[in-house]
């Protein structure tokens, strides 16, 4: 338990996703079986404790802390399981304990604590957190009650674990499936110490293809005859695999874009593929929310994003759709190597055959030359997109004769998104970044005028931390030292009046109305276009010109 | 609950037998003064008592003129101040830092300054003094506090250097006391390459050099040229982590030794790497302990986070009462303005 305690200290600490990665690298070859197998299903994700709740834990410490004391202290942590960790008393025999540290090894409190009754629980946990060191103590806790929360997702786990042997990242995702806690197989493996384990290809997980962003002029070594377009949808790329188990039942997987799991946010869904009794394929498409017939802005879909659980309310108000635009794999065949004309056309035969509300196609748009596709593009209504035009933010190429390559290869796909929206903000605020930007200012709130009583004023209606360049990056932070009005811990206020401030063009894919903002809007992927260091601040933007791009 | 020995007044604990203040914060006729940190020993007081060590640390930072007159006290040595019996004990926090006894023949006031239990290899330890109104700190006066070990959290920054050899580790440390502890600790782990330090820490740890304490190689920033340090421990002052200056090093690990390290949210809200919790302040076993050595009938706390060591106090049967004392910073969390030009 000390090292995969000592793993999370250093991982909730590190900033940089290579930093993070080395940490868990270095613990997976230094680590034993089991250990290092359960220390992974916990950072994937992959272990609940179903008996052991908060409120147990908090019993505990009541029967060892003045409740003064405790509620002091609590206070100033601000986290259960921290300050438990904290405030455990030490151990009395202190000896005995370390002796006995192989009893809190993690494979023993993973596989008791999989085999224990709700009864036992107490008295197991008291003798864990008695021999642990207050780390150990944390680290246990955090564990139990399911909040890891140290920002390593089951990606960068399994990158990390790619580089044990060297192999590509997609090979652990192609094996993934079929394994469980603590995965000792795959380990074996990777020490090359046994045969790579069985893909278990229904419901692996395929890294998708991604598209290069394309410039105009791109267009001019293109020929539009190699090329077919579809529209690029504003919703959250899913990837819906099923097929059949081990056991035989019929699994199925929901997938997002960086291969996590989240099945377990769409019930809903999963029980839609499960009806339509489709099996043994895997689709890419987009996860919409489609209501009467008509695709949702991506706002509404945002409801249903990041939750654990999800209520029946919010599944009756906003009920999932895929939008399918590839087929991966089909019958125990993976169609990935053929061409994407032939794989589309697979695709739309399996969508026609398996009828299912949840599923639809993509529908391809027709054009003759670029200039045709620049008008679908500018208004997709008039093209096929009719009543779904609005959750459209640009279109696809893909290149007929494409295969389906994992990663982001040069030259098959292209997506031309929608131009952006663009408005001149006021820079009010700045905050001190993180890891390699600890040094500068480099997070910047802005605000665009509004009549307020004392006169015209600015109100914050955003914050963005990039699209401006290093060199830029230094002139923004050096303004923001020069500029300093008032200081809030990381955070300063910069001058930003009639008379003066810093306009900062925005460029941005959307607004929505929002509840959490003073403004009342809440911009939708802002960046910074443009620093507009000749541009008088009062000439900057209203908010009501941000709130006529609302949807209605 | 109150003394005619010791009262509390806007300037400071004031000796009205004495007619002198324990660590005034604002200019007096007369000061005894328990410790060299900037919030403890300001400039400018008509006559001022102190350690050797705390008086050169005072002329180090104010001039030598900085109180109208200096009086060196040696450790242990009765002194009669009008009325008052007056001695130092160390208090095992900094260079030079003692306890104040006050008493006369009824009873013994000790006013702790800032102190703490753990061994520190630059100044003589904490000695116990029986009284009957024990004045402590309470800067980690709360039952999480528990520092661990100096040396296994310097251990911590032997590790993760071996991990990133190619990384600078800049530790911010206090100044004072806390950035030359570390190099002796440091030492004491088997560090022996060059430790780098910024400018604001090079005045202090030349005294404590001066004073006898080996602190190995010492090499200074300004003197090293172009080169980014990479493998290297560079101590600075807490508020230049996360400056401007930092931008010379190799990729810096932001590492920060304090008490305050103990709570990862207090770690992460400052962007630290590679917290280091080691503190020059006593933790709640320290505080409670030394409250039941000193046989005290009653405890005042000047500063820190007196209510929940007022309840334990209380618990124990004790009267105990906080003094809400304002001025008295706390220069573990970094405030470290009088040492530094950096912004923070």
């Amino acid at each position: 338990m000390n090292r995969f305690a000592e793993l999370l200290d250093r991982l909730a600490f590190e900033p940089s996703r290579n930093g993070k990665l080395r940490l868990l690298t270095d613990y997976f070859r230094h680590t034993g079986d089991p250990d290092r197998g359960y220390a992974l299903a916990a950072l994937t994700g992959a272990l609940s404790f179903a008996n052991a709740k908060p409120a147990l834990i908090r019993g505990l410490i009541a029967e060892r802390v003045d409740p003064v004391l405790f509620a002091l202290s609590y206070d100033y942590v601000g986290d259960l399981s921290e300050t438990v960790a904290l405030l455990w008393p030490a151990s009395p025999r202190p000896a005995e304990a370390a002796r006995n540290s192989d009893a809190a090894a993690l494979a023993t409190i993973v596989e008791t604590l999989n085999s224990a009754g709700r009864s036992e629980l107490p008295r197991l946990i008291v003798t864990w957190l008695d021999q642990l060191d207050e780390k150990g103590r944390w680290a246990l806790l955090k564990l139990i009650t399911g909040g890891l929360r140290i920002g390593v997702s089951a990606r960068l786990a399994k990158t990390a674990l790619a580089a044990l042997n060297g192999c590509d990242v997609n090979e652990i995702e192609d094996v993934w499936p079929g394994l469980s806690p603590p995965y000792l197989p795959l380990f074996a493996w990777l020490d090359g110490q046994g045969a790579k384990p069985a893909a278990d290809n229904a419901v692996q997980f395929r890294t998708p293809m991604l598209a290069h962003a394309i410039e105009d002029k791109d267009f001019e070594t293109l020929d539009p005859r190699d090329y077919s377009a579809e529209w690029k949808w504003d919703g959250i790329r899913i990837q819906v695999a099923c097929g059949a188990g081990r056991d035989g039942r019929n699994l199925v997987r929901l997938y997002s874009r960086t291969g996590e799991d989240i099945s377990a946010a769409f019930p809903d869904l999963v029980e839609a593929i499960h009806l339509s009794r489709l099996s043994d394929v895997c689709f890419d498409g987009e996860l919409l929310i489609v209501l009467d017939g008509k695709v949702q802005p991506f706002g509404v879909l945002q409801q249903r994003l990041n939750r654990k659980t999800v209520s029946a309310k919010l599944m009756a108000d906003y009920p999932p759709h895929v939008r399918a635009y590839d087929l991966l794999y089909e019958n125990g065949e993976d169609l990935r190597p053929l061409p994407f004309s032939q794989r589309r056309a697979r695709l739309e035969a399996c969508v026609t055959q398996a009828a299912a509300p949840w599923l639809d196609l993509s529908p391809q748009i027709a054009f003759a030359d670029w200039p045709a596709l620049a008008a679908a593009r500018a208004d997709p209504a008039a093209a096929n997109a009719g009543d779904d035009a609005q959750a459209v933010e640009g279109v696809m190429l893909k290149r007929a004769d494409s295969a389906y390559v994992p990663g982001r290869p040069k030259g098959l796909w292209w997506k031309w998104k929608r131009d952006p929206f663009a408005l001149d903000a006021v820079l009010m605020y700045a905050q001190r970044g993180h890891g390699k930007r600890s040094s500068y200012y480099s997070d910047y709130t802005f605000g665009l005028w509004r009549t307020g009583q004392g006169g015209d004023e600015l109100v914050p209606v955003g914050k963005a931390y990039f699209g401006f360049t290093d060199e830029e990056l230094k002139q923004l932070d050096r303004y923001v030292r020069d500029h300093t009005i008032n200081r809030f811990g990381p955070v300063r206020e910069v001058t930003a009046t009639v008379e003066e401030g810093l306009v900062l063009e925005v460029a941005f894919e959307g607004v929505q109305r929002s509840t959490r903002h003073k403004s009342g809007v809440a911009m939708r992927f802002p960046r910074i276009s443009r620093i507009r260091w000749d541009k008088p601040s009062r000439d900057a933007d209203w908010l009501e010109t941000l709130e006529k791009l609302i949807p209605a | 609950m109150a003394s005619s020995l010791l009262v509390s007044a806007p300037e400071g604990l004031y000796c009205p037998a004495g007619d002198f203040f324990v660590d005034p914060v604002r200019p007096v006729r007369r000061a005894l003064i328990t410790h060299g940190h900037s919030d403890h020993a300001r400039a400018g007081h008509g006559a001022v008592l102190a350690t050797t060590e705390t008086l050169g640390i005072m002329a180090l930072r104010y001039g030598t003129q900085f109180a109208g007159t200096q009086q060196p006290v040696r450790l242990g040595e009765a002194l009669r101040i009008g009325d008052a019996d007056v001695s130092f004990h160390p208090a095992g926090h900094v260079l030079g830092s003692a306890q104040i006894a006050i008493g006369n023949t009824r009873e013994r006031i000790v006013v702790s300054g800032d102190y703490k239990r753990a061994a520190d290899p630059t100044c003589l330890p904490f000695e116990v003094v029986p009284c009957d109104i024990f004045i402590t700190e309470a800067t980690f006066g709360l039952p999480i506090f528990h520092h661990p070990k100096a040396s296994e959290e310097v251990g911590k920054l032997i590790a993760s250097l071996r991990l990133f050899p190619e990384r600078t580790h800049m530790v911010g440390a206090y100044t004072l006391g806390k950035a030359q502890r570390l190099m002796a600790l440091i030492r004491q782990a088997g560090w022996d390459r060059p430790v780098y330090i910024h400018g604001a820490v090079e005045k202090i740890t030349d005294f404590y050099i001066a004073e006898g304490i080996d602190l190995g190689e010492i090499r200074k920033v300004a003197d090293v040229g172009k080169t980014k340090l990479p493998g290297e421990i560079v101590i600075c002052p807490p508020t230049s982590l996360a400056d401007a200056w930092s931008r010379r090093f190799a990729d810096p690990v932001s590492c920060f030794a304090s008490g305050w390290m103990r709570t990862r949210a207090r770690a992460r809200q400052r962007g630290v790497e590679l917290p280091l919790v080691i503190s020059d302040h006593a933790d709640w076993p320290e505080l409670t302990r030394t409250i039941e050595e000193t046989g005290c009938r009653e405890v005042w706390v000047t500063h820190g986070e007196g209510d929940a060591l007022v309840h334990w106090a209380q618990t124990q049967g004790l009267k105990a009462m906080p003094l809400h004392m304002l001025g008295y910073g706390d220069e573990e969390d970094g405030g470290d303005q009088s040492e530094t030009a950096a912004e923070t």
